[in-house]
């Protein structure tokens, strides 16, 4: 059985100084944004926090797709853990996103910004995720069905990417463009630190996760072993893989 | 180290008027979210700390009903473990 606590602690360390080192420049070393001023700094944790929500969605469709291929139940925990970690960088984003929309538009929410909007719909579609899971008692058929249902959802969150990207007009601020963009240097630094920093977060919290999980079936494997059926009391009825 | 010192000298101070609520407000969402996460991760460790608990003393139970010579020898590493 892969034990994902291995490497774990060298993992956490490299997190939290990438994290620290982020905040560090983006509070003492980032100019302050000519037009915005201030309110700008909350860019460094926004963004970076939205980039690893939908990479953690797409992540979890493609991990779906192992277990469609395979059939092997690791591929469905991972993609279970995957998305529900998404989730919460999710709700990371809405928060730090109403409040930057609150002091830069003075308005907490605004239905017009096709970004917001559609992060938004990526959200409530991904909500639905635990509820699917939950309203199937056969585990192997939960297991199929929310792994079809990440692969779908996953693969609409780029088509929605893009398809907001070539609406027009918008009103959300864009500085990440293939052309390059435009942040200066500085600022460019602090938002790759600041982007490394949140995406060695969601690695480290998936394997905490993971290794959580993991331990928690091997012990009850081992009581199973052990003491036999009866000595394990039926699981509940749950969301997550077990 | 002397350069880290004279870049933090003259780094300017937090302008911290009206855009600063929000920024510290969006930082301690951040920060708020993450000790959730970590205190129910803690509960989860604490439930599967029990369990393997019970696992351990179901164990030792039946080794020495059955009589089992080694389970003093168990019992010791347990608390060697512990």
């Amino acid at each position: 059985m892969k034990t994902y606590g291995r490497g774990l602690r060298g993992l956490s360390l490299v997190t939290v100084l990438t994290i620290t080192v982020a905040f560090a420049l983006v509070f003492f070393y980032a100019p302050l944004d000519a037009n915005q001023g201030f309110i700008q700094k909350i860019f460094y944790i926004h963004v970076p926090l939205a980039i690893t929500a939908l990479c953690g969605f797409v992540f979890g469709g493609v991990l779906g797709a192992m277990y469609l291929r395979t059939g092997e139940r690791k591929w469905d925990i991972r993609s279970y853990v995957a998305i529900h970690m998404a989730l919460i960088f999710g709700i990371g984003t809405l928060f730090t996103g109403t409040i930057w929309a609150k002091a830069s538009w003075g308005h907490w929410w605004v239905w017009s910004d096709p970004t917001l909007t559609s992060f938004l719909i990526v959200m409530l579609l991904f909500a639905t995720y635990q509820p699917l899971r939950f309203s199937i008692e056969d585990p192997e058929r939960q297991s199929r069905y929310a792994s079809v249902f990440a692969v779908v959802a996953g693969a609409f969150v780029p088509l929605n990417f893009i398809a907001v990207r070539l609406a027009q007009p918008y009103v959300h601020p864009r500085v990440l463009t293939l052309t390059g963009g435009n942040l200066p240097g500085p600022m460019r630094l602090t938002f790759v630190v600041a982007l490394l920093g949140v995406a060695l977060l969601y690695v480290t919290l998936w394997k905490y996760e993971m290794a959580a999980k993991s331990t928690r079936m091997q012990v009850r494997a081992l009581r199973r072993a052990l003491l036999g059926e009866d000595a394990i009391a039926p699981l509940k009825r749950s969301a997550a893989p077990s | 180290m002397s350069t880290l010192v004279l870049h933090l000298a003259v780094a300017p101070a937090l302008p911290l008027h009206s855009a600063g609520k929000y920024v510290a407000g969006a930082y301690i969402a951040f920060v708020a979210i993450l000790l959730i996460y970590v205190g129910i991760m803690a509960t989860r460790l604490g439930r599967t700390e029990r369990e393997l608990d019970e696992l351990r003393r179901d164990v030792l139970a039946r080794q020495q009903s059955s009589g089992d010579p080694t389970a003093d020898d168990a019992d010791r590493e347990r608390e060697g473990v512990v």
